[in-house]
């Protein structure tokens, strides 16, 4: 019986591998949704910058306000520009016909983006934006290449032109080495880097409002079974002394 | 108060076979005493069942089975509807967790020969709820109308077009669509929490009826009927109850920890239960790079693949699962469990099951040329272990069964 188990073991392992995939080398984002400030400035980022062009149709701002500890009345004068009644959801000004008349693609809804994405994708989706003159917007990405997303944070994060590897790739393709600042934006790389993390935590956050919730309940759940265990165990024990 | 509850029960017998049914299938129902870890999965898959109903219901409140807004209705579930995100990872999770207990109990089967005589139309009709199973988990799969749901959908039922003659018609038919769409989900909907789930629960009351008749296998393949007491009790059994749902109790509570772990913990199961590209709305216009079943279907999914001609593939994938169906009669063994078998009957099923894994593994990677022939060894492998079934398990050098049960 064992050995059989142990043969299974061996051969379940490589599947332990999958999930993480194929594709650019992603940067940790490493996310705190315990952290409510970082959310908030999150959320700020949110407002300012995604939700012209993209909406969060899933998601209410009284959500929002709940979770992250925010009056109706903060909600309102810092967070909400299209609507003022706070149990609306985030829709955006944009009329979809004109966005993908002017990006040629509807911009998707950002509510689950998170969980479709994932956080280090995003996080370096959105430190990636580079100087390529060839594309409509003026800017390419490393790890979504030809996005027709313009580089909305560039403002803050200045402009950036990679410098490639020499000897690597076929000729054709390129590898980035490297990506060089050529025009500093509002922020440092180092504050540009923590207010893209705020972003895409408010981003995982939107993508499951309950997570935190979740987690707190199941450890009473798990309490609760542990106990249960114990009286099952010994309940079944008590029955069974009769049987060997 | 006991004598008025006695007298209830008495004004019932009379009228209906209460006690007698309790009795018959419960306190009466004489179960093999050497049961071990793998005997709980009978009972768990059940527990599973009632899970997926229980839930379903209260999804199904919620959920607008239509193109629209099905995407949309899960988030609503998720996010506005109280306890909905409990109850839709329940769910979720109770897929396939039905699938890992529904597996293991299979397997136990093949272990200790439970497929045997006179067990052979319990493990048909087991094997009957396990087909009608994957179509309830395939159909229900479509419903969230993610990407994944979506193009995962169009795959399986492209493949009816590879049947000659009828396949487009049939395809076009089962879709109600030139391609998967509203009337799909409407339909695969109804099928989902009315059709099909009337089908499994019916099948699975007479799975138990069966089970009940014939009387449980157990690790050492002996009929304990044949050792009976003055009382007409057999000598190796003890009553279902209290004895197995105390029991069953306890691998209920461990089963649980497990299965609650991961709805509260880990729910996506690192794209195993939820993936990923589920979280993109259906898009009939963009194709996902790499579409793939959910993890229970890949090892049939790696033997469609495995074969190079699609109608082929479809004959070899229904072949795999056609083939357990006639288990029973390919096992030319004199004894049922795997404890007094050879080394043949052993090493066969130890060949098995790796392939079965490697299998599934396999159907969840892209199919490069190198995996593709690795698919192919262990496609010969899992057939060659039904079709020289007949050969081996004669071959096969037993060991004498015991009279009686050991511990």
């Amino acid at each position: 019986m064992k050995k059989y188990f142990i043969a299974l073991l061996i051969a379940v392992l490589p599947a332990a591998g999958f999930a993480a995939g194929a594709g650019p080398t992603l940067d940790k984002a490493n996310i705190n949704l315990g952290d409510t400030e970082s959310l908030q400035r999150g959320a700020r980022l949110f407002v300012n910058y995604c939700l012209s062009c993209h909406s969060a149709s899933f998601m209410r701002y009284n959500r929002i306000g709940r979770d992250l500890g925010l009056s109706d009345d903060v909600l309102k004068s810092n967070l909400m520009f299209t609507t003022d009644k706070v149990g609306d959801v985030m829709e955006t000004a944009m009329p979809a016909q004109d966005a993908k008349n002017w990006f040629g693609v509807t911009p998707p809804d950002l509510s689950v983006i998170a969980r479709a994405r994932g956080v280090d994708w995003l996080y370096t989706y959105l430190r990636g934006f580079y100087v390529d003159e060839s594309r409509p917007f003026g800017v390419n990405n490393t790890v979504f290449p030809d996005v027709g997303m313009p580089h909305v944070l560039g403002e803050l994060q200045g402009w950036q032109k990679p410098v490639y590897a020499e000897g690597k790739g076929d000729g054709a393709t390129k590898v980035i080495e490297r990506m060089e600042l050529v025009k500093p934006g509002t922020m440092t790389p180092a504050e540009y880097d923590s207010a893209v993390r705020d972003l895409v935590n408010f981003l995982a956050y939107m993508g499951e409002p309950a997570k935190l919730e979740r987690q707190r309940i199941g450890i009473w759940v798990m309490v609760f079974l542990a106990v249960f265990f114990v009286v099952a165990y010994l309940l079944k024990k008590e029955y069974w002394k009769d049987v060997h | 108060m006991s004598k008025m509850l006695i007298s209830l029960r008495d004004w019932v017998d009379a009228r209906f076979p209460l006690t007698e049914t309790w009795n018959y299938h419960l306190a009466k129902y004489y179960a093999p005493k050497n049961f071990n870890f793998w005997y709980f999965f009978g009972s768990l898959a059940l527990l599973v069942l009632v899970i997926q109903i229980v839930t379903g219901i209260f999804l199904t409140m919620n959920y607008k089975p239509d193109a629209d807004l099905a995407f949309a209705s899960v988030e609503y579930i998720m996010r506005d509807v109280n306890w909905g995100w409990l109850i839709r990872y329940l769910h979720s999770t109770g897929a396939s967790a039905f699938f890992v207990v529904v597996y293991l109990h299979m397997f136990r089967g093949l272990m200790y020969g439970s497929y045997k005589k006179p067990r052979e139309l319990l493990w048909i009709i087991g094997m009957i709820i396990y087909v009608v199973l994957m179509a309830e988990a395939f159909m229900g799969y479509l419903l969230p109308w993610g990407q994944m749901s979506y193009w995962g959908a169009q795959v399986i039922i492209s493949l009816f077009g590879a049947i000659p003659y009828v396949g487009d018609a049939l395809a076009l038919w089962i879709r109600g669509d030139f391609v998967v769409s509203d009337a799909t989900l409407n339909r695969f909907f109804a099928f989902h929490v009315i059709a099909l789930p009337l089908v499994l629960v019916a099948l699975v009351f007479v799975h138990i009826v069966a089970l009940h008749a014939v009387g449980s296998n157990n690790p050492d393949g002996i009929e304990i009927k044949k050792n009976k007491g003055p009382d007409g009790v057999p000598l190796d059994g003890i009553p279902f109850h209290p004895y197995y749902t105390v029991k069953d109790i306890v691998g209920v509570v461990v089963f649980l920890m497990v299965f609650c772990a991961i709805v509260f913990f880990y729910p996506e199961m690192g794209g195993w239960f939820l993936e990923k590209d589920n979280f993109t709305p259906a898009d009939p216009l963009k194709t996902p790079e790499h579409i793939v079943p959910l993890w229970y279907f890949t090892a049939f999914y790696a033997i469609l693949r495995a074969v190079p001609d699609k109608f082929l593939g479809v004959v070899a994938m229904g072949g795999a699962i056609a083939l357990l169906f006639v288990l029973p009669w390919l096992d030319r063994s004199p004894v049922k469990s795997i404890r007094y078998r050879g080394v043949l009957f052993k090493s066969a099923l130890a060949v098995f099951t790796i392939s079965f894994i490697g299998l599934a593994y396999l159907g969840t990677q892209p199919a490069t040329p190198a995996l593709t022939n690795l698919a192919r060894v262990f496609a010969v492998l899992y057939f060659a272990f039904f079709l020289l079934m007949p050969i081996y398990s004669k071959l096969d050098k037993t060991k004498p069964v015991p009279e009686r049960v050991t511990k």
